[in-house]
């Protein structure tokens, strides 16, 4: 039983789901939104599990002293603190006229919000500039006949972005060839490319969903295959 | 040169008559403007006058509908253009009015704007049967600045009712993939279960799984599986899911650390679900730990920065990427890349795709993500769904050969069949 309700309720919801797509009639026009709600609220209390297993390792971590434990002890300090500071401006903005939520402009919680953890956030995004500078000079390094025309395509379509590289060549000839061969690059071979890539990623994703659907694949569900 | 006092008064008077001329040509300029305007605004009310008595001709052949293909609750207008409505501004929209009883009152259902010929009324009761006519008119500011709106003549159509329809016709050749797609999978699961032999090629990403773990065995270093950072109503996080499941069956017997930090509550639960069945399946259930799937953060940039924050500090020897990836796929591959671990990705997500192919040893593009865990498993009935998948891939390729075909002979009416609404 404890393997077959939760397929029973796979298979109920993935055929439902399946039918509403093309029955737009009620009950099947609403389940979609109906669904939704229900993914919501679910979501909405597992946040709590996770907030408590962050917790309950990062006191784990603390109490055996091991390796990384400052940085486990920093999570706590952090999450509390936010939390607390979360709590006590809502409380305290309740009783403001008029009121206050924990989230508007010029409280603590904003506060954080604007001066840590959104420069934070990104730093973290900005690094991804000498992330793409590292990845593409091991891409690019012309080791074989794809790499080469990699890095043939990239010089093209990395030049053609500009207005440098055309600029270059217009004492020979006023025809942008860089930003005419990386358009075309971009409109044709690397739409099909793409387009390729989705029709099998759908392909793929009706194959899964099917033997999810049959109960044929139960790993997600802890079952193991058929 | 230096400037002696004479000169620099001279020069000085010399921008002084300069600026006054500036500022005397700029005022004539101005009071020329002002005049002109206010001649402008003298005529605007004439030309609104002109227009006043004049409204416009009315929309002709005025047709009311159910919407086809909904879920009810709607009725669709269409009409054909004013013959005043040739973009001379005698037009400036159409109201579309309805009403429960073909003499009115009727009330405003909404606006169209000049051109247009169709509108959908989205709030009309599947219950009662409505009475819809179409105006054009004409709107201009008066003298006093007010607006005035003049409608033409309009005739009444009806009686309509909305209701629900029962299929979706726009989707019927949706619905005719499906059930060959469906029917070939269906179809080489059963072949399968009888036993017949299924050959799918082999995929170097997924061959590549044994390698990465028993690699990290003979290190004696831990192993990462990073699910993405969608949650379970994702279908590749439970694709990732899926393979976690194999991996750990892998792991369990090798005895190798496999470490899972989450960004969703969800994802952790099922991931923990996944693994204590793979670990029991190999006969050690008490070998898994709690602290071997644990949740980090929702947020992308902080999953991403504690995770390499692991990486670092701990080394692993393999790390596995498998699920929905954002901009973060790029900061963690290329760190694990920088500690030496073998990594394999796969991700349905194509922007993330050239990040993992540079960054990783192996990448499972798109669909191999979904096959994986099939692949893996080994088991008949699943690689006879891949089998019938293939099928669907090789009606995509005579589509599209037939597609060009028609296409260079100037023939489009069938790619309606490609259009879903």
């Amino acid at each position: 039983m404890r393997r077959q309700i939760p397929i029973l309720i796979t298979t109920i919801a993935g055929l439902v789901f399946a039918i509403s797509y093309f029955i737009p009639h009620d009950p099947f026009g609403e389940s979609e939104s109906i669904f939704g709600d229900w993914i919501t609220i679910v979501q909405a209390f597992a946040v709590w599990l996770g907030a408590l297993n962050l917790l309950k390792i990062s006191f784990e971590k603390i109490s055996n002293k091991t390796a990384d434990w400052p940085y486990a002890a920093i999570i706590v300090v952090s999450l509390m603190g936010t939390l607390a500071i979360g709590f006590y401006d809502g409380y305290s903005g309740m009783a403001q006229d008029p009121q206050v939520s924990f989230r508007d402009p010029g409280t603590n919680f904003d506060w954080l919000y604007r001066f840590i953890y959104t420069p934070l956030s990104a730093t973290m995004f900005s690094m991804l500039a000498f992330f793409v500078a590292s990845a593409s000079y091991r891409a690019f390094r012309a080791r074989n006949v794809q790499a080469t025309l990699l890095l043939i395509a990239g010089f093209f379509v990395m030049g053609g972005r500009v207005p440098l590289f055309d600029m270059m060549i217009s004492p020979i000839t006023d025809f942008p060839v860089f930003s005419w061969f990386a358009d075309w690059i971009m409109t044709y071979p690397n739409t099909a490319g793409q387009r390729a890539i989705m029709i099998g990623i759908a392909l793929g994703i009706m194959s899964s969903s099917l033997r999810i659907i049959l109960g044929i694949e139960r790993s997600h569900i802890g079952g193991g295959s058929g | 040169m230096r400037l002696s006092s004479p000169n620099l008064t001279h020069n000085c008077l010399k921008i002084a008559l300069f600026t006054l001329s500036l500022l005397l040509i700029s005022l004539n300029v101005s009071t020329a403007q002002d005049a002109e305007t206010a001649v402008d605004t003298a005529a605007a009310p004439e030309q609104a006058a002109d227009s006043v008595n004049i409204a416009p001709l009315p929309a002709s052949n005025i047709k009311a509908i159910d919407l086809p293909n909904d879920n009810g609750g709607a009725v669709f207008i269409s009409w054909e253009l004013s013959p005043d409505d040739d973009g001379n501004g005698k037009v400036s929209g159409y109201l579309v009015q309805r009403s429960e009883s073909k003499d009115g009152p009727f009330e405003t259902a909404g606006k169209a704007v000049r051109g247009a010929t169709k509108f959908t009324d989205n709030k009309t009761n599947d219950d009662k049967i409505y009475f819809y006519k179409v105006e054009a008119y004409l709107e201009y500011l008066d003298a006093a600045g007010e607006k005035v709106r003049i409608t033409s003549a309009a005739t009444v159509t009806g009686p309509v009712q909305s209701s629900a329809q029962w299929f979706n016709m726009n989707r019927l050749y949706v619905l005719l993939f499906l059930l060959f797609v469906a029917g070939a999978i269906m179809f080489y699961i059963e072949k399968a279960k009888k036993g017949d032999e299924i050959y799918i090629r082999k995929i170097a990403g997924i061959d590549a799984v044994d390698e990465a773990v028993g690699r990290a065995t003979e290190m004696g270093k831990k192993i990462f599986y990073i699910p993405g950072i969608q949650d379970m109503n994702d279908v590749q996080t439970i694709a990732s899911i899926a393979i976690l499941g194999r991996v750990a069956q892998m792991a369990a017997e090798y005895d190798t650390w496999l470490e899972v930090p989450v960004s969703k509550s969800m994802v952790l639960v099922t991931a923990r679900e996944a693994m204590k069945e793979a670990y029991t399946k190999v006969g050690r259930p008490d070998a898994l730990q709690d602290s071997q799937v644990h949740y980090l953060t929702d947020d992308q940039f902080g999953y991403a920065a504690a995770i390499d924050g692991m990486i670092v500090r701990e080394k692993p020897a393999t790390i596995f990427y498998m699920g929905a990836f954002f901009a973060e796929s790029l900061i963690l591959a290329e760190t694990g890349n920088s500690v030496g671990a073998i990594q394999i990705a796969g991700t349905a997500m194509p922007a993330q795709l050239p990040f993992f192919v540079a960054a990783c040893d192996y990448t499972l593009i798109g669909e191999e993500l979904f096959a994986a865990s099939a692949y893996l498993s080994r088991e008949p009935r699943q690689l006879g769904s891949l089998k019938g998948q293939d099928m669907g891939k090789g009606l995509f390729i005579l589509c599209i050969i037939v597609g060009v075909i028609l296409a260079t002979l100037n023939i489009w009416d069938m790619s309606v069949i490609f259009v879903s609404r």
